[in-house]
């Protein structure tokens, strides 16, 4: 069993701790930094509650090690806003993307990435892109609209 | 649920990785971790030790040269999504990736641990034995190339020697008239076929020149179908031909009854699937005459 000091950045802020090898990313995030928006959902890799942005790209946290992560950037929902609410934050809330929550931060994470990479999403496209998040509420159709909301506020923001 | 514990080593180089592999019996290399992981978790595996590949320089990236597209082990399954040379020339590559898993967890999944893992269930393993894929393993006693029909050996084995490591997979350059499918089954997105059927084929002056047929998910390794790309060689590629590689392929499927269906079913799905592969491999290398 061998341990390990990494330094992962969280939200821009740098995090050096000492680790056990088989400690999990979403734990290191939660018990040892106390940013429980990173939720888990499952034991199999599957819901993507756990998503968070790892280097840019949405991982399941539940799913690399910690150690793996030493020298990563990660964004988690905490980090998602910069002071405000990020669009995507803000097209959750007007469009009532969420019931009980649960999946919404990763759902948003993912949602970011995809938007990132294509600011003008179709339907198709949003649910293809989704498609490794799981919501038990929702039916989706909401999501979806919150995400189309996003993307029309990010486009008003680069050109404001 | 929380992995065993292990002793974690991240190698900069090949050669300290596989030093470290002869070194500790037990260990197991890590890639991606999205097979592994989860196995660990569910104490299906209780590796002693992990070699992480990811500080290894030069196990990732998509070209072609000398005549192979040669995919880098630790390539992710969204970097062939995103590579246009896969998407443009290796449609057969394209398919496949596009059904694995789901898109959070193809940013991290390699296709190196997918052809390795040897999961049954895995995906690319068929694609590879339609492709006639090789690949390129590193190991104490240096480099050498194995063939797709030598390395699945049974379900989660491969011709892997102790110490080796799987560094390239190599594809036949895509040329004129060639053309591939893939076609899976699932029961939701993120799962495992309940049956697919990979087809790769080659056109000479509008007769099939050359076929490979493999399936996924209804044997204990992924099952190369010789006589349904018997069936499809010498041929022009109409209906009969099509209807006897997919009886063929169908035969050549060994499944068994699980949740995901009866034998019977997935025999089923493997001729239907045969078929369709078949005809839409047939229209891609048509239109790469
Ligand atoms: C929810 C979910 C759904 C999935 N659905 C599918 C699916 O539909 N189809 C599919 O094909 N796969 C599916 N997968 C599996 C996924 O694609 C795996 O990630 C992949 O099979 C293994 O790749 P990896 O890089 O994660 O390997 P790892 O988990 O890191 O390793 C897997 C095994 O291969 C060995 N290994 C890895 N790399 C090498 C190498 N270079 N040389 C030698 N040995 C090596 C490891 O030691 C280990 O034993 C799914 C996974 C999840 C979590
Ligand atoms: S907790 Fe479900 S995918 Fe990570
Ligand atoms: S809002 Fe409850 S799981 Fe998505």
């Amino acid at each position: 069993m061998s341990s390990h000091q990494i330094s992962v950045t969280i939200n821009g802020e740098q995090h050096t701790r000492e680790v056990e090898a088989r400690l999990l990313l979403v734990h290191f995030i939660r018990e040892e930094l106390g940013l429980t928006g990173t939720h888990i959902g499952c034991d199999t890799t599957s819901c993507g509650a756990c998503t968070v942005l790892l280097n840019g790209v949405p991982a399941k946290s539940c799913t690399v090690f910690a150690v793996a992560a030493d020298g990563a950037e990660v964004t988690t929902v905490e980090g998602l806003g910069n002071g405000g609410l990020h669009p995507v934050q803000r097209g959750f809330t007007e469009k009532h993307g969420l019931q009980c929550g649960f999946c919404t931060p990763g759902m948003m994470l993912t949602s970011k990435a995809l938007l990132d990479e294509n600011p003008d999403p179709s339907e198709a496209d949003i649910r293809w892109g989704i498609s490794g998040n799981l919501c038990r509420c929702t039916g989706y159709v909401n999501i979806v609209k919150a995400v189309q909301r996003a993307s029309e506020l990010m486009k008003e923001n680069s050109d404001g | 649920m929380i992995p065993p514990s292990f002793d974690y080593h991240a190698p900069d180089t090949l050669e300290e990785a596989s030093r470290l592999l002869l070194a500790n019996p037990e260990a197991k290399l890590l890639a991606g971790g999205h097979s592994l992981i989860p196995m660990m978790r569910f104490r299906l595996a209780e590796p002693a030790a992990l070699v992480d590949l990811r500080k290894i320089p030069g196990l990732s990236g998509i070209r072609e040269d000398g005549g192979s597209l040669r995919i880098g082990a630790m390539t992710r399954e969204s970097e062939l999504e995103k590579s246009d040379l896969v998407q443009s020339r290796y449609p057969l590559l394209a398919d496949t990736t596009r059904v694995i898993a789901d898109p959070v967890v193809r940013n991290l999944a390699t296709v190196g641990g997918n052809v390795a893992h040897a999961d049954p269930g895995n995906d690319h393993p068929a694609a590879m034995l339609a492709y006639r894929a090789s690949f390129v393993a590193a190991g104490p006693s240096g480099q050498r190339t194995i063939a797709a029909s030598d390395f699945f050996t049974g379900p989660f084995s491969t011709s892997l020697e102790e110490g080796e490591i799987l560094t390239e997979i190599r594809i036949p350059e895509a040329g004129p008239g060639s053309g591939g499918a893939y076609r899976k089954f699932e029961r939701k997105v993120g799962d495992y076929a309940v049956a697919a059927v990979a087809v790769q084929l080659q056109l000479d002056g509008g007769r099939i020149s050359g076929a490979g047929v493999a399936l996924t998910n209804v044997g204990l390794t992924a099952i190369q179908a010789g006589a349904a790309e018997a069936a499809l060689v010498g041929s022009d590629g109409g209906d009969a031909a099509l209807d006897a590689a997919a009886e063929a392929a169908a035969a050549a499927a060994d499944p068994t009854d699980d949740h995901r269906g009866s034998a019977d079913y997935k025999r089923a799905v493997v001729r239907v699937l045969t078929h369709r592969a078949a005809s839409s491999a047939l229209t891609r290398a048509r239109e790469a005459s």
